[in-house]
């Protein structure tokens, strides 16, 4: 590689950075700022007492079903001219419902899901800490377990 | 200026979230934040125990990116976007000060919980579970709220709805079942 294609490679990588950098910045404030990442909001939803996290999820989805759809029909592609990342998920109801129940085990435990556990990370609430540590180790017991467990 | 610490209602949030879905989904990637959790097995060496975590993990750089923004959005918001507290329905206050909870409305988290001075046996061992059982139950259902909840719906797969309803159940026995045994 010619050193100028290289130090525009470089220049490429460091603007693509920034953007996924800014891009989380938004999705963390969002997480925030709309209290998904509060664990009082968890437990009301678990108890069904506000619509709050319901119309969270259904207005992301109602969102993201009309924008997917869009995409697809006109068969946009992604800016990079690649295909838009929507492989199916394999067919299988174990994996799913197994697998389902008990990370809502741990979400209803620890009042977090993956994406919240970063932004209050961010925040700096330590505690947090043990929760992704957890998180971490919870998803390497599984890739050691996996071979024994229905999928 | 006060409306920019007032939290945002579900219908800012949650279009805004399906938005950001989309916008990666334009730029050739997959919403999926649990899966960041098996980049660090990778990255960390697990590899070389199971081949689950034998991948080039490096093209999942742009998602670790992600997280490290999200985290900063954290830090972002609560400093200086938020008030930090959260008011739920009243009608829940008797039954989380009968759990010993009476930081509701006054925290972000409930303190009861979270605050560092507060981190005995107890918690840790509340904290470290929660955070295994998601992360097991997230790679094992090959994904998590944003990868099924969002994503997959949004894409009508059916597994994604199986997952979900999985999501709830789980949810539904841990606060109706366990939480009076464990508070």
């Amino acid at each position: 590689m010619s050193p100028r294609a290289e130090s525009r490679d470089s220049k490429y990588y460091k603007m693509k950075t920034i953007i996924y950098l800014l891009l989380g910045s938004l999705f963390g404030i969002i997480m925030y700022k709309s209290e998904a990442a509060s664990w009082f909001r968890i437990y009301e939803m678990f108890n069904f007492a506000s619509f709050h996290m319901y119309g969270i999820m259904g207005s992301a989805v109602a969102v993201g079903l009309i924008g997917v759809q869009i995409m697809k029909k006109k068969k946009i592609k992604a800016i990079d001219g690649s295909e838009l990342s929507l492989q199916p998920k394999e067919k299988s109801i174990y994996r799913y419902l197994f697998g389902g129940i008990i990370f809502g085990l741990g979400w209803a435990l620890a009042g977090a899901c993956p994406g919240p556990m970063y932004t209050l990370a961010g925040v700096g609430y330590i505690s947090i800490l043990l929760v992704i540590a957890g998180a971490i180790l919870g998803t390497f017991i599984y890739g050691i377990l996996r071979k024994y467990l229905p999928h | 200026m006060n409306w920019i610490f007032e939290p945002w209602p579900w219908y800012i949030g949650g279009p805004a979230i399906g938005i950001f879905m989309l916008v990666l989904l334009s730029m050739g990637k997959q919403f999926g934040m649990s899966s960041n959790l098996r980049t660090i097995c990778s990255i960390a060496g697990a590899g070389k125990v199971t081949k689950f975590f034998n991948f080039n993990w490096k093209a999942q750089r742009w998602n670790l990116t992600l997280m490290i923004g999200a985290a900063l959005g954290g830090f972002i918001a609560a400093n200086y976007l938020s008030a930090n507290t959260v008011q739920i329905n009243e009608s829940l206050l008797p039954q989380l000060q009968a759990y010993g909870i009476n930081s509701a409305g006054k925290a972000y988290l409930p303190t009861e919980i979270f605050a560092v001075e507060n981190l005995h046996l107890k918690n840790i061992l509340i904290l470290l579970g929660g955070g295994l059982l998601v992360g097991f139950g997230a790679r094992y259902a090959g994904g998590c709220t944003s990868g099924h909840g969002i994503s997959g719906l949004s894409n009508l797969q059916l597994p994604s709805l199986i997952a979900i309803v999985g999501f709830f159940i789980g949810g539904l026995v841990m606060i109706h079942l366990f939480y009076p045994l464990i508070f």
